[in-house]
């Protein structure tokens, strides 16, 4: 049976510039920068000093409450500053510093495999808190919150998020491609522990060969689907990509937990299974770097806290008429200011745009043509949101749903008259949120 | 940052856009619009075309002149008053003093959309306050029809095209009654043919149904319009209308006549899927043609005028608010029908 999500949009894919790229790994270099919120949550707390020597892998925070997870140092060197950092949103986030030890060989310890097996489910959720793993998709939510059950509920499938449903980005493909035991293997682990029945793994029609690579890599007996999703804009959404499988519309007062369903990404889950089968725990991820501003686009393991500007370097550098760079997708990315700011656990790409695609906007009245309604997969109003939000009438808005908005941006992208929809919404949500 | 950095601009997600324009858009009705001005030259001669270039010149010049500065869209850009100036004009008829067309085309911009507070601000249809405006003023001017010209008549222009303002002057001797007056006051059903052709007296460029359904199908097809208020008006039309003529077929037009005659094509194409003035919910959109649709037949069946499009498209702009407050979308997972 085939469902889908209605509405959503269409945007023009631009993956063929790095899909066939495989993925290469960064060098280390001198310095790396690790905000300790990169998460959603609470932020890690440092247990180390200033000048403390630390191993490559070693912990040097730990999770500041249970929605907050662990931070590890992705390099064997010395830590220089713990101090407030320019972070990826633009604001000056408490960070650590570690300059890299150009003489150590920054190979990881070897750490025997944890016997997943024989963990209880209280021993697993720990574990991945400790190790750091986070959802790799974007949100960078802890990923244990996700497995902590309220009593008498169980998980009955674990839905696997390989739609990668922005443009440009194809690190999630080229990990599918590339290592699909390792997925299945992170499958397997997080089904048992969890208990669930089944595991779905949704990937849009566009990565035909990720499709053809996990199905022939799957037996029966690994009670695992691929289910091939029709190319739509958010399907990575966690609701919509529910939708998109189960043909479930979850209410919005409810979490996918409370139907039995865990939302997992593809890289989350090959973290799980590189973090059992190795100890390694969240220290590198895998980004793709791409557009029209970068010399040489690539699908890179990077890691984690290593500056923009070093990443950048090593794909070329940017070309002349770069007029602006986004961590994250062209849809829902933040545009960065500054390339000392380092690559954290929820950046998913680099995209560096010139002229062409970073044009400026001349905004137009709202003709009221109803295409951000079309557009909207959580059947809001936009027009009249952003009316609202221009007129600061934040109450009202809430009556119009202000809160289930996702802030996709497929309202925006859409807009004939290029009015900032999702800014003037996700700007009223914080000022409402203020009051 | 280091010096050799680019300038990098800081902008909010999303960095993609679609192709769709609001320009385009507007754009899109003018090329839609072009054939049916076509017709008009050949049906009523060159004295509708001054018509219609007397309606733009006085929108064009009343944005100029009364818009704040703030607001104000360079004029290469300001299609959006040019094909109110022209929608306007082409529901005019063809024999119409230039300078009433001129007054027309200010008062549409004037009274339709700068008092409101500009592009997208307005409740009624700026081309129909226009010609309400008119229909008010000049009651006669505005009823009086000339008959279909022909190629022989390329170069007519009307002699009360070029009345001076405010003189009551005299209308040509060849007056002819359109196909709603025929079926209103004689109970003549006129041949559909002509219909389809515009080769019948009428509005300048109201009178070729199959144009005026080319421009439709195009705005369908660059989704520039709603469907919904499309179909919900014709359908409703049909519908109505249908159910009277089978009560009554010595007094109502058989549907098809109903469809195709008085402004209603171009009135259903042009003006009711106007996006500013009609709903933005989907079912609101649905809701706001048939009610149009229903008043038309009201006001053609029961009311004093052969024709209502015009009033029956005002009155449902005015409900345009309501109807959109009773018909908001259900959120996502809000209950409803799922």
């Amino acid at each position: 049976m085939r469902h889908r999500f209605s509405h959503g949009v269409h945007p023009q894919q631009n993956k063929e510039l790095t899909v066939d790229l495989p993925i290469q790994r960064v060098p280390f270099v001198g310095r790396y920068v690790l905000p300790l919120d990169q998460h959603l949550g609470a932020p890690a707390q440092a247990t180390v000093n200033v000048g403390e020597r630390v191993r490559r892998g070693q912990r040097i925070a730990r999770p500041g409450g249970f929605v907050s997870t662990a931070l590890h140092s992705p390099v064997t060197g010395k830590v220089m500053a713990i101090e407030p950092r320019r972070a990826p949103g633009g604001k000056f986030s408490p960070s650590i510093e570690i300059h890299a030890d150009p003489f150590a060989t920054q190979r990881l310890t070897p750490n025997p495999p944890i016997d997943w097996l024989s963990l209880t489910l209280e021993e697993f959720i720990h574990h991945i808190q400790w190790a750091g793993i986070v959802g790799l998709g974007g949100a960078a939510f802890p990923s244990h919150v996700k497995y902590s059950m309220p009593e008498g509920k169980k998980i009955e499938y674990l839905l696997i998020n390989g739609a990668e449903c922005e443009p440009y980005l194809t690190n999630d493909h080229r990990l599918m491609l590339e290592r699909p035991d390792a997925l299945l293997q992170g499958i397997a682990i997080v089904k048992r522990k969890l208990g669930a029945k089944r595991a779905i793994i949704g990937i849009e029609t566009n990565k035909p060969g990720a499709i053809d690579t996990l199905r022939a890599q799957i037996k029966r007996i690994h009670k695992v689907d691929v289910m091939p999703l029709p190319v739509k804009y958010p399907q990575g959404a966690e609701r919509m990509l529910i939708k998109a499988v189960f043909g479930y519309e979850l209410p919005a007062t409810k979490l996918p937990r409370d139907i039995g369903i865990a939302v997992n990404n593809v890289s989350s889950l090959v973290a799980i299974a590189d973090y059992f089968g190795s100890g390694l725990p969240l220290i590198e991820r895998i980004i793709t770097v791409s557009g029209s501003g970068v010399t040489y686009p690539a699908n890179l393991i990077v890691p984690i806290g290593t500056p923009l500007r070093e990443v950048l370097r090593f794909c070329g550098g940017l070309r002349e008429a770069t007029k602006s760079v986004i961590m994250g997708g062209p849809m829902m990315g933040q545009p960065i200011g500054s390339l000392d700011i380092p690559i954290v656990k929820g950046t998913s790409g680099i995209l560096a745009f010139t002229e062409k695609e970073a044009s400026t906007t001349f905004e137009l009245p709202c003709i009221r043509c109803g295409r951000c309604l079309a557009a909207c997969p959580h059947f809001l109003n936009p027009s009249r949101l952003g009316r609202l939000a221009k007129a600061r009438r934040f109450d009202e808005m809430r009556a119009y749903r202000l809160t289930d908005c996702v802030e996709c941006g497929a309202c925006s992208y859409a807009c004939p008259s290029e009015i900032p929809l999702v800014q003037l919404i996700r700007t009223a949500k914080r000022e409402s949120h203020q009051r | 940052m280091k010096r050799s950095d680019p300038r990098l601009i800081v902008r909010p997600a999303p960095f993609l856009k679609s192709a769709m324009t609001t320009q385009q858009a507007m754009l899109d009705v003018l090329y839609a619009l072009i054939p049916v001005i076509g017709v008009s030259l050949w049906c009523f001669g060159l004295g509708a075309i001054l018509v219609l270039a007397a309606t733009v010149i006085g929108a064009l010049l009343t944005e100029r002149l009364f818009s704040p500065a703030s607001q104000r869209i360079p004029l290469r850009m300001d299609v959006s008053t040019l094909v109110t100036g022209l929608l306007l004009g082409v529901t005019l008829p063809p024999a119409l003093p230039l300078w009433m067309a001129f007054v027309g085309g200010a008062a549409a911009i004037g009274l339709g959309k700068l008092v409101w507070g500009g592009l997208g601000q307005n409740l009624f249809n700026p081309a129909l306050v226009g010609r309400a405006f008119l229909m008010a003023a000049f009651p006669t001017a505005m009823t009086t029809w000339t008959p279909y010209q022909g190629p022989e008549g390329l170069f007519t222009v009307y002699s009360s095209n070029l009345a001076v303002p405010l003189m009551n002057s005299a209308f040509d001797g060849v007056t002819a009654a359109t196909p709603l007056a025929l079926i209103k006051f004689q109970h003549e059903t006129p041949p559909l043919y002509p219909l389809l052709m515009g080769n019948i007296p009428g509005s300048l460029g109201e009178t070729s149904g199959l144009l005026i359904l080319a421009g439709g199908v195009y705005l369908l097809l660059r989704q520039v319009i709603d469907w919904r208020i499309l179909m919900g008006l014709l359908g409703s039309v049909a519908i109505l209308s249908g159910s009277l003529y089978l009560l009554d077929s010595a007094h109502y037009p058989n549907p098809l006549t109903a469809l195709l005659s008085g402004g209603l094509l171009f009135g259903a194409v042009f003006m009711a899927t106007d996006p500013v003035t009609s709903p933005i919910t989907p079912k609101g959109a649905l809701f706001f043609g048939v009610g149009v649709g229903f008043l038309v037949v009201l006001i053609r069946g029961f009311g004093g005028y052969p024709e209502g499009v015009m009033y029956a498209i005002l009155l449902m702009n005015a409900a345009t608010p309501l109807i959109e407050r009773i018909t908001q979308p259900r959120a996502f997972g809000r209950g409803g029908d799922t």
